[in-house]
């Protein structure tokens, strides 16, 4: 016997496919964007802030690290809204699926990308920052003006990395029944009986979008920086 | 200009100055020379803050470095320094090099930056390539173009930490002749260098130091002419030196 393939599902069921992988590319774009503005932040409160703070900062972002990011998502769709629940008293309060993976992605995205905003930052000589103190600038303005700039063209390929990963981990998204990309198929591969089609195509969509940012990186590695010493 | 009395820094345990005191006028060319690790850099880099201190006094124009604090960028802003290995802003071209920190830190306009800019840039003699980024520019044309960054914030006394050492040989005199110039006009300079022929030429006075001393500060025909009257580190030094 073979299995006779039957991809008509997907012609059919496109809005819907369309309609999920809207949410994906939502959830990813939100928490990359998101993601990389707390993480700069977080980065030089760590290198440059107060000890107390540099270290609540580092305590935020091993804690983040460690946890699974699925169990981040449950937090913040189950227990969230209990908490919240018996400090206000209003018993109906509910989080809803959208705001929680937002919370959750945020949250979670800013400490990874703290960590390699904090590498790119190091990647740049000391004595560029150096120079900048020396020509009259603040701290802020050396980081913003000098350092910063160059940190992050060197670290663009790590960052790319990171949405990538960040593009696959929004799959877990189903487990608070969010209708992203992969749900959307799954959903219609069951009600269809066609799930083995809808799988190969899911990971071949997911294969091409994680191929468009590795090549990403590729080009501009071999670009490289032309205006680096 | 500058003075510093009883200056003295520690890395943990170990004591890279000691009890450093001395002056510099206005007009004054002061080389500062030694062994490595004899801690003439960390000497001038304490000049504008760059380097802390934990004993002592670095009084500047009037100003009194160590207590500055949130008033150091001001006092850095009209130090200007030049890096041993030039830290030009690599994402910058040489022209946004020279106006940035004008624009961003003294506050001039755009126009008046990059006039001041294109002028300092002419006279090291690198008005051509003020479209260009470091990396297109030869270790001494980078360096010449440090220079004039650093000139164009009006300052009132240069540093100079080892301009030349990270340079190929042949291109060591570009970058000694700009200095030559800054002298000659009457700049107050304070030059960690090994060119000890730039030092015969232009300074007026001449620091050696050794394991964080200040050793000899005396007058360059001194310290060059009177050999005999110096200590056996600065003789065994300049027999170094001055023999190739």
């Amino acid at each position: 016997m073979t299995y006779n393939f039957d991809w008509s599902s997907i012609a059919r069921a496109w809005p819907y496919l369309l309609d999920g992988m809207g949410t994906t590319l939502f959830l990813v774009a939100v928490a990359m964007v998101l993601g990389v503005t707390f993480g700069t932040v977080l980065a030089i409160l760590r290198l440059f802030g107060p000890r107390s703070v540099a270290m609540l900062a580092a305590g935020y972002v091993n804690f983040f690290r460690s946890i699974p990011l699925i169990l981040t998502i449950f937090w913040f769709f189950f227990l969230v809204p209990l908490v919240v629940r018996a400090i206000t008293g209003n018993p109906y309060f509910a989080v809803g699926p959208v705001y929680a993976a937002i919370a959750a992605f945020v949250l979670a995205e800013s400490a990874y990308y703290c960590e390699i905003i904090r590498a790119g930052i190091g990647s740049v000589r000391a004595g560029q920052f150096q120079a900048a103190r020396a020509l009259g600038m603040t701290t802020a303005q050396a980081l913003l003006y000098v350092v910063l700039p160059q940190a992050f063209r060197n670290m663009t390929p790590a960052l790319i990395n990171q949405t990538v990963a960040l593009l696959k981990d929004t799959s877990l998204v189903y487990v608070i029944s969010l209708n992203d990309f992969l749900g959307a198929a799954a959903k219609i591969g069951q009600r269809d009986g066609r799930q083995v089609e809808m799988f190969l195509f899911a990971a071949a969509v997911y294969l091409a979008l994680c191929s468009l940012g590795t090549m990403g990186v590729h080009l501009l590695q071999r670009r490289g920086a032309p205006s680096r010493r | 200009m500058i003075a510093i009395n009883n200056v003295s820094k520690w890395f943990g345990d170990f004591r890279v100055l000691a009890d450093c005191t001395t002056r510099i006028d206005k007009g004054e060319v002061v080389v500062v020379c030694g062994p490595s690790g004899s801690g003439k850099s960390t000497l001038i880099k304490t000049v504008n803050a760059l380097e802390p201190f934990q004993q002592g006094e670095i009084i500047v124009d009037g100003v009194s470095v160590g207590g500055l604090g949130r008033g150091l960028p001001k006092l850095r802003a009209r130090v200007g320094m030049v890096f041993q290995h030039f830290e030009l802003f690599p994402h910058l071209t040489v022209t946004e090099n020279l106006t940035l920190a004008q624009v961003r830190v003294l506050g001039r306009g755009k126009a008046e930056a990059l006039a001041k800019g294109l002028r300092y840039l002419e006279r090291v003699g690198l008005a051509v390539q003020k479209d260009k980024y470091p990396a297109q520019l030869s270790g001494g044309q980078q360096q010449r173009v440090a220079i004039a960054r650093a000139l164009a914030m009006d300052p009132i006394v240069m540093l100079f930490d080892e301009p030349t050492s990270a340079l190929d040989p042949e291109m060591v005199g570009e970058v000694l002749d700009v200095m030559v110039g800054l002298a000659n006009d009457g700049m107050t300079m304070m030059c960690v260098t090994h060119e000890m022929g730039f030092a015969r030429k232009v300074s007026h006075r001449v620091i050696f130091m050794d394991e964080g001393r200040i050793v000899e500060d005396c007058g360059k025909d001194a310290f060059f002419g009177d050999i005999d009257a110096r200590s056996p580190r600065a003789r065994e030094f300049l027999s170094k030196i001055l023999n190739h």
